[in-house]
């Protein structure tokens, strides 16, 4: 890898981390309240809604992700 | 009130930056000697401080809403980073951090490489990496915090703060801070992040929170009543129902 590369990679490592998906639905709603509060809609409520939703899908990804990957035993992964 | 939440996100973030600095710095010292390991320290502190002092008046110049706009953005999708770790951690999905560990495999690691001269530079350049990269996301909240409240001053004063604490404990102990409650400070500094992140992003946007500024005390408490939910539901849906084999 380059050092163009690697200092980009850096970066994306300690911004964004390991869920773009993230990132992409935080920019995404901070820009429709931005559209909205300059047409006259205060939503301020939009982005601690989306950050709630956006937060639990990811969590509850990785959750799933480790059931899937555990034996069924009945018993909590370790 | 403002003032108090940066100061207290400043130097909670710093404590836990600097507990994990602390343990590489103590790794290298105790294997490879101080000297090396200390000029390590001295030039990533040197670096972190010009970077603080370079970007924060600068900032000073941009108009504040856009300033808040981009900052607060920038910092909720960093802050969400550290809440999703920290969720992930306290639901049993991660492996907690453990410093003692982290200390043992440096130590394996630095005797392994162990060719000393005169002026140590790989002991130098161990310590100057553990403390400027994990002095960097320090720096980059006292920047933010402290340039979307025009205030990079108070935002420093608590990671000074925290720097003096870390250090001093650790120079009286000399030994990883394993007794730091690491793992519940990285959710808490999660929680600020990300409610601050929050507040700013949208502000910066032109929206007007109810309450105003007060309004940052129902951020916080709405970050925490969805990271805890969340760590009971990622807990419950690690609870595999077993299945019927007859």
């Amino acid at each position: 890898m380059t050092w163009l590369g690697q200092f980009g990679k850096f970066w994306y490592d300690f911004i964004i981390g390991d869920d773009w998906r993230i990132a992409v639905g935080v920019v995404a709603t901070v820009a429709a309240v931005f559209i909205a509060a300059h047409h006259g809609f205060d939503w301020w409520w939009l982005v601690p809604l989306a950050v709630a939703l956006l937060l639990a899908v990811s969590v509850m990804r990785e959750a799933i992700r480790c059931r899937n990957s555990t034996p069924r035993t009945g018993h909590r992964a370790p | 009130m403002h003032s108090v939440l940066l100061v207290l996100a400043a130097f909670l973030a710093c404590a836990v930056e600097m507990v994990e600095a602390l343990t590489i710095v103590l790794a290298v010292a105790v294997t490879r000697g101080w000297r090396s390991a200390g000029w390590g320290v001295a030039a990533a502190l040197g670096g972190l401080i010009l970077i603080v002092a370079a970007l924060g008046p600068a900032l000073a110049h941009l108009p504040i809403d856009s300033l808040r706009l981009v900052v607060g953005t920038i910092l909720l999708v960093f802050g969400l980073q550290w809440l999703r770790k920290a969720v992930l951690r306290a639901s049993g999905l991660k492996a907690l951090h453990d410093e003692e560990a982290i200390y043992e495999a440096e130590v394996a690691l630095l005797r392994a490489n162990d060719g000393r001269a005169a002026h140590d530079w790989y002991a130098f350049t161990v310590a100057f990496k553990g403390v400027f990269l994990e002095g960097l996301e320090v720096a980059f909240i006292v920047v933010t915090f402290g340039g979307t409240q025009r205030n990079v001053g108070l935002a420093a004063l608590g990671a000074l703060a925290a720097l003096i604490v870390v250090l001093t404990v650790g120079t009286i102990v000399h030994a990883p801070l394993t007794r730091v409650p690491e793992n519940t400070l990285k959710f808490g500094v999660g929680i600020m992040l990300t409610s601050f992140g929050i507040f700013w992003s949208a502000e910066g946007a032109g929206v007007a929170w109810p309450g105003a500024d007060a309004s940052i005390l129902g951020v916080i408490a709405f970050v925490v009543i969805v990271a805890f939910g969340l760590v009971a539901l990622a807990r419950r849906a690690q609870v595999v129902p077993e299945v019927a084999t007859s």
